[in-house]
């Protein structure tokens, strides 16, 4: 089991902050694809890469990034601190 | 180093005089405040969300990582979350150093990895519906630079 956070929009958009999901996807971008063919707010969410960044055990990735022993995903768009 | 998140309000005036104090004999403090701007009125509040346990990581590594290109004797992370108003202080940075050109050039390293490094989302409320900020290109071209 694997805990996947959203953030902002992402949240909105996928219409909960947290969830826990049971996968054997090896990597986030695998993940992405299983979580798509779920529902339309999880394709909605994931249509453009570009806009999402994501931080795999709270640490910043890329989509390549291998899910073996991770703990926690987050999805959320670009960063907009300061 | 003293890096905080936090919800409430804070004084700058006293967060500078408190940092200069520590400082003393730095030779040079810089700091930075950023206000929430309201740029045509329209803005009636700002929310501004972040990633619990991944901010806090995100801060500390930035401010250590201008400790280890500059010779800082002290660096100041002091980011706000969740509601607030046209006006509101936001965050803040401030940095000590013997010479002021490590103090300012550590404090926009700061500033531009607090804007695209660290798990912050504005969301703009105003009378005709909300709107996420979004991201500047300029803002990631900026860390280029360093």
């Amino acid at each position: 089991m694997i805990d996947v956070l959203y953030f902002a929009w992402v949240r909105e958009r996928i219409g909960l902050p947290k969830e826990q999901v049971e996968t054997s996807a090896a990597t986030v971008a695998d993940l992405i694809e299983e979580l798509k063919a779920r529902e339309d707010r999880y394709a909605a969410a994931f249509a453009d890469l570009r806009a999402l960044r994501v931080a795999v055990d709270q640490v910043l990735a890329d989509f390549d990034a291998p899910l073996q022993g991770v703990r926690e995903i987050a999805f959320f768009p670009p960063m907009t601190g300061g | 180093m003293d890096v905080r998140l936090q919800s409430q309000p804070f004084d700058y005036g006293l967060e500078c005089a408190a940092f200069a104090a520590r400082a003393a004999g730095a030779g040079a403090v810089v700091s930075f405040l950023g206000l929430v701007r309201d740029d045509d009125g329209r803005l009636s509040r700002m929310e501004i969300e972040h990633y619990p346990g991944m901010t806090e990581k995100a801060l500390a590594a930035i401010a250590y990582e201008a400790a280890r290109r500059w010779p800082l004797s002290d660096t100041l992370i002091l980011h706000r979350f969740g509601p607030l108003a046209p006006g509101d202080a936001i965050m803040m940075v401030a940095t000590a150093s013997r010479h002021r050109a490590a103090a300012f050039q550590a404090a926009e390293f700061l500033m531009d990895y607090l804007k695209s490094r660290a798990p912050f989302w504005k969301k703009e409320f105003a009378a005709d519906g909300a709107e996420w900020v979004a991201a500047k290109d300029e803002d990631e071209a900026a860390l280029g630079r360093w």
